[in-house]
């Protein structure tokens, strides 16, 4: 099968790139794109390292093939905080302690602005929920609800 | 001034590039003309190579090859013994021993040509647990299987037998557990004869492959470079076995005269490359009518794997945890590190004390039990108290305080209470609940004399703009090394914490600071900082420049001032050890360690008696760990810890058939999520320790000890079914639940 030219809109901007069809999303991203914020941690969609947003829906990028991909708009973490300004969920990460390695911070950022775009005050259940499917090693994930919580607070960073 | 950084939970240092996915891991760096690279391994678990035969469909004149005979230096991974070969030669020992190495610019054909090479091996007999490696019918490494035995002595434990009201025996074992950072190992090297070898990969120690490295390539140290890149997680999986790639990723660049990259995926990480040395121990316990330990006897095994790696340290660390916080006149302890056909154990936070500590907190369990004692009274009547000694004879100068922190412990659980309820509320539900504890200590830094042998070095220069750089080759892993050092530096030189810059771990730049492990860095690693900063100070002091308060202005001028006068302004300093630490290697005994920290750990469990699933649903962590340098970063080491504890404890098993782990998936080897961990409450007694940085011990290793005893205690309270072993998946519960209501 030969390569093929996909359209995708990468955070805001047209990209046109040749791929391979059944290429993982994860690497057109990572080597095609030269967007290496989203990771991969196991290949197979259990730890969420590689998530993004396709169409706005959170997406295990290293099971998608990068055909099913022409036409969408996808968010990677680069394309989260506003130019130098951080994003409220980025700041509370910070704050909060949510980031410690680092390697699922993107995957779980994502996750986390995922729930908020669909519901903005998550009790501790439904954040949990949301990030049920991105795995940390670190942080025993205490301070990622956290920074969920304050990122969602009105008090917490402005918005 | 000085102190105003400390205690404050400072934004992490390199935080903002990990919240905008700037941070660079080493699968994100790129190198013109690179090549990829793999790794071709045993099929079997030990046996003689056959043959080597290459499949015909690959084009394999456009390949690199790299075998053993490629090696320019002596074929082993320098570490503590020369055992363990970097390539296997004409034997292998376990499952996925590296034999072979391919190197392409087309990783999708690479791939195709790794599964096209065929190793044929005559198969050998193999052992593969520890009582078949003790009982040596078969012998695979040395006279005996046995890479390292301790015996520590106190007391007399023979005469002790015949006073005792009771005496208490019981067996007891861990499992094997992944680390599984969740970034998988990976190198890229650039090497050839003349400009020698670099290395750039995900690490925790990189002195420890740079000494690999001389000797696989038979190099002088100055023609040896190793380069950390941004580590998303270590956890002691990135102690040892990152010498490894980085030699193979070097043979490859070295024969192609392009620089290689080599990246595991996850299923080769967790297959091949090291994990927590299972282990079984037996105690023997003599106890007095009124509770008092008058003797104990342990019996402590670990299965090293089939090479001797780091087996016998942590050997060591387990040995000396194995009689725990408590006070007993009379200890005898044998531990073995034995051999296997399993690839080799490694380090693991907590490096030995997880399992032996398990082992111990179980018994305790057990001896109260059969005092007629409750278990928190049996150990309030044995803790360690200041002034008692431990079971290598150190005698505790540190105002410990176990009694104290038991009762906190269990009033911020509500331990009494629950406990009842539970008990009534029990009957005649299908769901059962538990609360049990765990009262442990975990010593920082090196055993013994390691710290002395080690003798680290860490230092601090600044620039004519007061730009103070960190010079030292710990390694930030997520743990926040970048953040506490800086906090040490900009706390004792009075200057803010965006003056302090965190060198790059790099050998060709910064010191021998000792590995990034035992829970040295903030204790060890940051007393050198801490006093390299004073020595700093005082060379501006001595030159004239600084008075002995200044404002961070005045501190920026008598930099430029020192530098114009008399050029680059840098301070060292060198590990001594603190005054009255002694350690004897022959007897082993001693001060086994500069301080410990000290825990009690609470957990609460529902035993579902129809699907056999336990649940934590609470968990209290109070803990004494020193001054606490950073609370946000200290709150999580201890949450992270005690997440991966609840894991060791009822979800992370590793299946082995025939020397090789089955379940080498995310998929099927199951770690906590974010649905799994219950609110855990964390609780520091702050306690300041004289010879830590601004009072500070170490905390890294710690929460990972508790969690594991404390569940267990607490699923035993909730069904009392006798739970021996970890991990108490659903199927050993079903079995344990189906015997124990048949």
């Amino acid at each position: 099968m030969p390569k093929a030219a996909i359209n995708i809109t990468v955070n805001g901007a047209a990209r046109s790139v040749s791929v391979w069809p059944m290429a993982r999303l994860l690497d057109v991203i990572r080597e095609e794109l030269g967007l290496t914020g989203t990771k991969e941690g196991c290949g197979e969609g259990e730890c969420g390292a590689c998530a993004i947003l396709l169409d706005g829906r959170l997406t295990n990028s290293c099971l998608v093939p990068a055909l099913q991909a022409d036409g969408a708009a996808i968010t990677t973490i680069e394309g989260i905080a506003r130019g130098e300004k951080l994003a409220p969920i980025q700041q509370a990460f910070l704050e909060c302690g949510g980031a410690q390695c680092g390697i699922c911070t993107p995957g779980m950022i994502m996750a986390a602005v995922s729930l908020l775009a669909e519901n903005a005050k998550p009790s501790e259940a439904e954040i949990r929920n949301a990030l049920a499917g991105n795995l940390c090693r670190c942080t025993g994930y205490m301070r990622i609800f956290e920074a969920v919580s304050r990122a969602s607070r009105p008090e917490g960073p402005q918005r | 001034m000085a102190e105003s950084l400390i205690g404050v939970g400072v934004p992490r240092k390199e935080g903002r590039n990990k919240v905008t996915g700037k941070a660079q891991y080493i699968d994100d760096l790129h190198f013109e003309g690179m090549l990829y690279g793999v790794t071709v391994r045993s099929p079997a678990p030990r046996g003689r190579i056959k043959a080597i035969r290459f499949g015909k469909e690959i084009p394999w004149d456009e390949f690199t090859v790299v075998t053993a005979a490629d090696i320019p230096g002596k074929n082993c991974i320098a570490l503590i013994v020369d055992d363990q070969p970097c390539l296997a030669q004409s034997v292998v020992n376990h499952a996925e021993e590296p034999v072979l190495l391919l190197a392409h610019a087309d990783k999708y054909l690479l791939e195709e040509a790794r599964r096209a090479v065929e190793i044929e091996i005559e198969p050998l007999p193999a052992i593969f647990n520890i009582e078949d490696s003790l009982r040596g019918d078969l012998i695979i490494w040395g006279e005996n299987n046995v890479f390292k035995q301790f015996r520590v002595s106190k007391g007399n434990v023979d005469a002790a037998w015949s006073e005792a009201a009771l005496i208490v025996e019981g067996e007891y074992s861990t499992g094997a557990q992944e680390q599984l950072y969740i970034e998988n190992n990976g190198m890229i090297a650039i090497a050839g004869p003349e400009q020698g070898v670099t290395v750039w990969g995900s690490m925790q120690c990189p002195y420890y492959i740079h000494k690999a490295l001389k000797t696989v390539f038979g190099l002088p140290e100055e023609k040896i470079r190793v380069i950390q890149a941004e580590t998303g997680g270590g956890f002691g999986g990135k102690e040892e076995y990152p010498s490894m790639i980085a030699a193979h990723a070097a043979l490859l660049a070295w024969k192609a005269g392009k620089p290689v990259k080599l990246i595991y995926d996850r299923a080769e990480d967790m297959a091949a490359t090291t994990k927590r040395h299972p282990s079984r121990t037996r105690h023997r316990t003599a106890v007095s009518r009124d509770g008092k330990l008058l003797a104990m006897e342990v019996d402590f095994v670990v299965d090293g794997g089939a090479y001797a790696t780091l087996s016998s340290v942590v050997l060591s660390r387990g040995t000396i945890h194995a009689a725990g916080p408590y006070a007993c006149p009379n200890v005898r302890i044998l531990s073995r590190a034995v051999a296997t056909n399993a690839p080799p154990h490694g380090a693991f936070r907590g490096f030995g004390a997880p399992q032996s500590i398990f082992a111990l907190e179980r018994h305790m369990d057990r001896a109260a039990a059969a005092v007629g004692l409750a278990p928190e009274e049996f150990r309030r009547r044995n803790f360690l108290r200041k002034g008692d000694t431990t079971a290598t004879g150190q005698v505790i100068h540190e105002d410990v305080d176990m009694p104290g922190m038991l009762d906190q412990a269990l009033r911020e659980s509500d331990y009494h209470a629950k406990k009842e309820r539970f008990a009534r509320d029990n009957r005649g539900n299908a769901i059962k609940r538990g609360i049990g504890f765990a009262s442990f200590f975990h010593g920082a830094g090196f055993t013994g004399s390691g710290e002395r042998y080690l003798a680290s070095i860490a230092g601090v220069e600044a620039t004519s703009e007061g730009i103070v750089r960190v010079l030292a080759s710990s390694t930030e892993i997520g743990q926040g090394t970048n953040t506490i050092l800086t906090q040490i530096a900009a706390g004792t030189l009075g200057v803010p914490y965006e003056s302090v810059e965190i060198v790059q771990p790099d050998t060709g730049n910064v010191p021998n600071s000792g590995p990034t492990v035992a829970s040295r860095t903030c204790m060890v690693v940051g007393q050198l900082v801490e006093s390299a900063a004073l020595g700093l100070k005082e060379t501006l002091a001595g030159a004239g420049l600084l008075k002995p308060s200044y404002t961070p202005e005045e501190f920026t001028r008598a930099c430029a001032a020192y530098i114009a006068q008399h050029g680059p302004l840098r301070s060292y300093s060198q590990y001594q050890a603190p005054p009255g630490i002694f350690w004897d290697d022959e007897k082993y005994q001693g001060d086994a360690y500069g301080a410990f920290a000290w825990a009690v750990y609470v957990a609460e469990v529902n035993v579902d008696t129809l699907t056999c699933e336990a649940r934590v649903t609470n968990f209290v962590a109070v803990q004494e760990v020193g001054r606490v340098v950073n609370p946000v970063l200290a709150a999580g080491q201890i949450e992270g810890g005690v997440a991966q504890g609840i894991g060791l404890a009822l979800y992370e098993n590793v299946v082995w058939q025939n020397g090789r782990m089955v379940n080498g998936q995310m998929t099927n080897y199951i770690i906590p999520t974010a649905v799994d961990i219950p609110p855990i409450k964390v609780v520091f007694e702050e306690r300041p320790y004289a010879y830590g940085p601004m009072g500070a011990k170490g905390i890294g290793e710690l929460p990972m000890d508790g969690p594991a005893p404390a569940i267990a205690s607490a699923v035993e309270n909730a069904t009392g079914i006798r739970l021996n072993s970890v991990p108490a998946t659903p199927e050993t519960l079903m079995a344990a639940l189906d015997n124990a209501y048949a």
